[in-house]
């Protein structure tokens, strides 16, 4: 699987009250909808302009704060393919792998990527191809990739259950 | 042969409280990087209980795979704010009563951490999960407890189970008295802003030092609360005796505290001296942005939110009376006080703190947690200052991006909500 789309670059400490306010916590809960507000408190003009396969990538601790899985769903659902960051905190992290949005951490390709260039993922070899030259990041830990690759936590437990 | 010494090896070791615990629950020896599933004692979920409903409901199950291991606290926006919130809570109610889960708490108890510490379901030496950020709270009475998301806790009603990575521990030892005006508020605020949001991240904290083992059960509740501010797994500290007559009679079943080994392997071993610890205010618009008091005396607010699961408890309503008794809040200060639970806002009548808050000019509302996340009881209009006692101060964390809020303790809240500006309490 590869991935080729525009970078949306940010900073340090993202935290999840940026990326989806708490106000919309109990309010939205359609998730088509929840990506008309993604990044609402960060930078106002992604929603409006992010495409389909797009990329984001944030510096170190990306999704700090509370924990709503919403900040994670909105960001998968405004068609972002995956998320590169320094770091990620660990509900954050756990949350986009339990929704299938990929993650990849990789202090190198954030410092190494541009904010708006175009770059490709591919998840299967492990590579980052992008302006300064291709970047290899590491698989994500066996445990968590068979969640990942059942398409999330729901599927990947239906599957388990014998309930899918 | 070779993991058979491996594992000897490991038995061998020393272990810290989080690969100790893990390893009972999971039935191997394990060491940090390990991932191994485990089975909570008791996941908590919170108004997201509707939406996590849901979720469970696509897993094709019928039954919950053990009611008597699940809280349910009504308290992110209690009483609703609109007929969004009362659906919301009404699903919550309808999906309690037909799972048969006892542990309920309606929208009249409090804030779900407070009330769980209060029906003695936190205890020492169990695992401890929640829909919640701040379930890291519960490592104060010497519980693993930490957040999770709203599937894994649907993933958790149907099958008990949940994985974990064993975290690495760093351990933060706090030596010396609280210098007058200070409390452990000012304590967890100068950590988070000495090794900053990222500086626990994926790791286990472990209070402990002669500071710690003194607290009282309210301020120590503080520091595991705001762990997570570190970007910590868990915040842990040994149970005190104050903690261990706390849950004396409370308790809802017995429990074993389990403790770090003497030579456990510590990833980094942190020491503090309060001695000379001054009050500490986070400024706007992260948690670690933290300046000691003087630099920022003399900024003009606009509100004060007295609450939250971090500093609402009966001694900060004492320290928060004692200020304002006989005096009035400045005319250009909304003050909102939200007591953490019903317990405490009753005991705070009888002892006559409310009378004095009232009495003073402040708003008493209703246990919860108020505009802790912006949906309601508070919110700040474009370019106000609000001083808030609860645990984060992110851009539009109250429900305003265009607000700006710092945090700090109860006392600072108290003679600054009577001066309108940002006050020292060492020179009021």
């Amino acid at each position: 699987m590869s991935i080729k789309g525009r970078v949306w670059k940010y900073g340090d400490d993202i935290n999840t009250d940026v990326i989806f306010p708490g106000k919309y916590t109990y309010t939205i809960s359609d998730p088509d909808e929840m990506a008309q507000y993604a990044m609402e408190d960060l930078d106002p003009d992604f929603a409006k302009n992010v495409h389909e396969n797009d990329i984001i990538v944030g510096g170190k601790n990306f999704g700090c704060g509370s924990g709503r899985e919403q900040a994670v769903v909105c960001i998968k659902m405004s068609g972002i393919g995956v998320i590169i960051a320094k770091s990620f905190s660990r509900l954050y992290f756990r949350n986009c792998v339990n929704n299938g949005l990929y993650v990849i951490v990789s202090a190198e390709a954030v410092d190494a990527i541009e904010n708006g260039e175009e770059i490709e993922v591919d998840m299967d070899n492990g590579t980052i191809i992008c302006g300064a030259g291709t970047i290899s990041f590491p698989p994500l830990p066996p445990e968590v990739r068979g969640i990942f690759e059942d398409g999330g936590l729901i599927p990947h437990t239906k599957k388990i259950l014998g309930t899918g | 042969m070779k993991e058979a010494q491996l594992s000897r090896k490991k038995d061998l070791m020393g272990q810290t409280f989080a690969e100790k615990i893990l390893s009972k629950y999971s039935g191997r020896t394990v060491l940090p990087g390990e991932i191994v599933e485990v089975k909570p004692d008791i996941a908590m979920s919170h108004d997201n209980t509707a939406a996590i409903s849901g979720i469970f409901e696509q897993l094709g199950v019928d039954t919950l795979d053990d009611p008597d291991r699940h809280v349910v606290v009504l308290d992110h926006c209690t009483p609703p704010a609109n007929e969004i919130f009362a659906m919301n809570h009404k699903i919550t109610r309808e999906f309690v009563k037909k799972h048969g889960i006892k542990h309920f708490f309606d929208i009249e108890a409090g804030i779900c951490h407070q009330v769980i510490i209060e029906g003695g379901l936190c205890l020492p030496g169990t695992i401890m999960v929640g829909a919640d950020s701040h379930s890291t709270t519960y490592g104060a009475f010497g519980a693993f407890g930490t957040g999770i998301g709203r599937s894994e806790t649907a993933v958790i009603m149907a099958t008990g189970k949940i994985w974990f990575r064993v975290p690495e521990t760093i351990k933060i030892i706090i030596e010396g008295e609280f210098p007058e005006g200070t409390g452990s508020k000012d304590l967890i605020l100068k950590i988070a802003g000495e090794i900053k949001a990222d500086g626990a991240l994926y790791k286990a904290v472990e209070f402990a030092g002669p500071t710690i083992e003194n607290m009282s059960v309210s301020s120590r509740i503080v520091l595991p609360n705001m762990a997570v501010e570190l970007g910590a797994k868990i915040g842990y500290m040994v149970p005190n005796k104050a903690t261990l007559d706390y849950l004396e009679g409370r308790a809802q079943k017995e429990f074993e505290v389990v403790e770090s080994d003497a030579d456990a392997t510590f990833d980094k071993i942190v020491e503090f001296d309060i001695s000379e610890l001054e009050p500490q205010i986070a400024c706007p618009h992260t948690v670690d942005n933290v300046n000691p008091i003087t630099e920022v005396v003399g900024t003009k607010i606009d509100e004060v939110f007295f609450g939250s699961c971090t500093n609402a408890r009966l001694e900060d309503f004492e320290i928060v009376a004692e200020v304002l008794d006989g005096k009035k809040v400045h005319r250009d200060v909304r003050m909102l006080v939200f007591p953490a639970s019903r317990d405490i806002f009753l005991e705070a009548m009888r002892l006559g703190y409310v009378q004095s808050i009232a009495e003073a000019g402040a708003i008493i509302m209703n246990s919860g947690c108020g505009p802790c996340m912006g949906n309601h009881e508070g919110v700040p209009a474009a370019g106000e200052v609000v001083l808030a006692t609860n645990n984060r101060n992110f851009r539009g964390r109250l429900g305003n991006r265009e607000s700006e809020v710092y945090l700090s303790c109860p006392l600072v809240a108290a003679y600054s909500a009577l001066n309108g500006v940002i006050s020292d309490p060492r020179n009021n």
